[in-house]
């Protein structure tokens, strides 16, 4: 199944849930309604004909001249070896969307890195804790306009350029 | 389960907590887990990930197309030429740059050829976490003259930086394909002295054989891929069924987990995956020098490389499996956002629920046998 026949069936299934197909790229996707992502996802990983078993990839977006932060799920299946891309358009200042956690266990890990790098909530997360960073770091560091603390736990982040410090 | 409990003999038994790592020579690269035992038998092993976290994804949107490229390298560095690979292809795709077709032959021998030298150390050390010495020492060798080999071709041991938006960088050599068909006659004898020595060693097998299952299922939900993927019996490898650069002119084949000594999808079979891609690269390698046509290694690409905007998802089958760069452009000099999707991270991610009543000794032949590579978990 290609990916116009997905949008299109999901059109019919979830009317003004699912919007904005963009087929001409290469890795072709669509947007949903952030309200609707886990009964989509649900559909999508288990019904006959879709078979999107595997959740390949989640990551964000961060777009802040739209004010928006983007949350990225690549879909694929290995029953039928078709993909899909689905969008979800969060408010920057409050991004949260629930989490598909339920419908693939892997979305557990690439949730918990997307809170910590992007800021991000997933309501109904059994463990939002971050991952890569330290629970006492500030701020979300794949964010635009994130700038570094100056000091980290006492220890200064800044360094000073090498040529400048031989020269000195 | 309390912490202390009355045991039915009235003796108070108490869980304990240990910290596994990080530098815990069985823990390969910086890992940590907080392990709770009762006595042998793990109740839970919670991974504790991020301390080689480099930001790497970060550093994306600070340099250009071309500069990225050293970097990706260092996402994971027993296999940096999938990662040179995925990038790149992220790139040309995003900008429709042709690349060589001499270029895609040197790119497919070079990454098999890493691909060997990866594998060597996945099952060398599987070897040396659960005891077995000495098969560790022979896997280096065969991997130091790979890693000789590739310093030939490109220069660098490790971080190879080889492959380039639109090729290679250097053209590989008639005199290093002549050495290279030597390593091959050389190793092919060496996987089965190998075996010899540790796959059909019968304490190997029983330590292995029917521990950390990993169903179907849960391959799927928790998304393991490569080895880990088709340990549990699923035929499912990139380079065959979302083919890319020159893998379909190639014959080979895709070895899955069979349970020959236990349950399919147990420990042994993802170790005897790898065993079996590394004959099945050799193969591919042999066929790449007979098939390598004349002509420049790399296409015409200008130093400023935009490509317009929009996004691009590559994946390429790493040695721990598909490994995916999904790339934005907004079409500037740099890339909008980059991101590295490996497979060690999500193998991380079943540790805690495989590691549930199973033994100390276990644990550890159970992240041995995932392969995990730290930093391919923390980028």
């Amino acid at each position: 199944m290609d990916a116009k026949e997905v949008y299109a069936s999901l059109e019919k299934l979830f009317p003004d849930k699912v919007r904005d197909f963009k087929p001409e790229v290469r890795e072709p996707y669509l947007f949903v309604d952030p309200a609707a992502i886990v009964e989509v996802c649900r559909f999508l990983c288990s019904a006959p004909g879709f078979r999107f078993e595997v959740l390949s990839d989640l990551t964000a977006l961060d777009w802040p001249k739209e004010e928006k932060i983007q949350i990225v799920y690549h879909l694929f299946s290995y029953s039928y070896n078709h993909q899909i891309v689905l969008k979800v358009d969060l408010p920057r200042h409050n991004p949260r969307v629930a989490t598909v956690e339920n419908v693939w266990k892997v979305a557990n890990w690439f949730e918990r890195e997307v809170y910590d790098l992007f800021g991000v909530i997933f309501e109904g997360h059994s463990d939002l804790r971050r991952i890569m960073l330290p629970e006492d770091w500030v701020g979300y560091p794949l964010r635009k306009d994130y700038v570094e603390e100056e000091e980290y736990d006492g220890i200064s982040t800044q360094r000073a350029p090498l040529v400048e410090k031989l020269l000195r | 389960m309390n912490d202390t409990a009355p045991a039915p003999s009235g003796f108070y038994t108490e869980d304990m907590t240990i910290s596994v790592g990080p530098q815990h020579p069985s823990t390969h690269g910086v890992l940590r887990f907080v392990v709770k035992t009762d006595g042998e038998v793990i109740s839970e092993a919670i991974p504790d990930v991020g301390y080689l976290h480099r930001s790497i994804e970060k550093i994306g949107e600070k340099v250009t197309y071309h500069g990225y490229v050293p970097y990706t390298d260092r996402a994971d560095y027993l296999a940096a030429m999938f990662a040179n690979q995925a990038f790149c292809l992220a790139a040309e795709r995003l900008a429709g740059t042709e690349v060589t077709r001499r270029g895609e032959f040197c790119r497919v021998i070079a990454c098999e050829l890493n691909r060997i030298a990866s594998h060597l150390i996945s099952v060398g050390t599987f070897g040396q976490d659960i005891g077995a010495m000495t098969p560790f020492v022979h896997a280096l060798r065969e991997r130091e003259t790979i890693n000789n080999l590739m310093e030939e071709i490109c220069g660098a041991r490790l971080t190879y930086n080889y492959i380039r938006i639109g090729g290679v960088g250097y053209d590989i050599l008639p005199e290093t394909c002549t050495r290279i068909a030597a390593f091959l006659d050389h190793f092919e004898p060496i996987v089965d002295e190998f075996n010899r020595l540790l796959s059909g060693n019968k304490i190997f097998i029983e330590r292995l054989a029917g521990v950390a299952v990993v169903s179907k299922e849960d391959a799927l939900s928790y998304n393991l891929v490569g080895p880990n993927l088709r340990g549990s019996g699923v035929k499912w490898d990139i380079r065959r069924d979302i083919p890319y650069s020159i893998y379909p002119e190639l014959a080979f084949e895709v070895p899955i987990g069979t349970a020959q000594v236990g349950v399919l999808g147990d420990s042994y079979d993802r170790f005897w995956v790898r065993i079996r891609e590394m004959q099945e690269s050799c193969k591919i390698v042999r066929q790449c020098l007979k098939m390598m046509p004349k002509g420049p290694a790399i296409a015409k690409v200008p130093r400023k490389f935009r490509p317009p905007a929009g996004e691009c998802y590559a994946r390429v089958e790493a040695p721990r499996g598909d490994m995916g760069f999904y790339v934005v452009s907004d079409g500037s000099e740099y890339p909008y956002r980059v991101r590295i999707r490996t497979g060690s991270y999500t193998a991380m991610s079943i540790i805690d629920k495989l590691s549930k009543g199973i033994m100390v000794a276990d644990l550890i032949a159970l992240i041995g046998s995932l392969d995990v590579d730290a930093p391919e978990i923390d980028r």
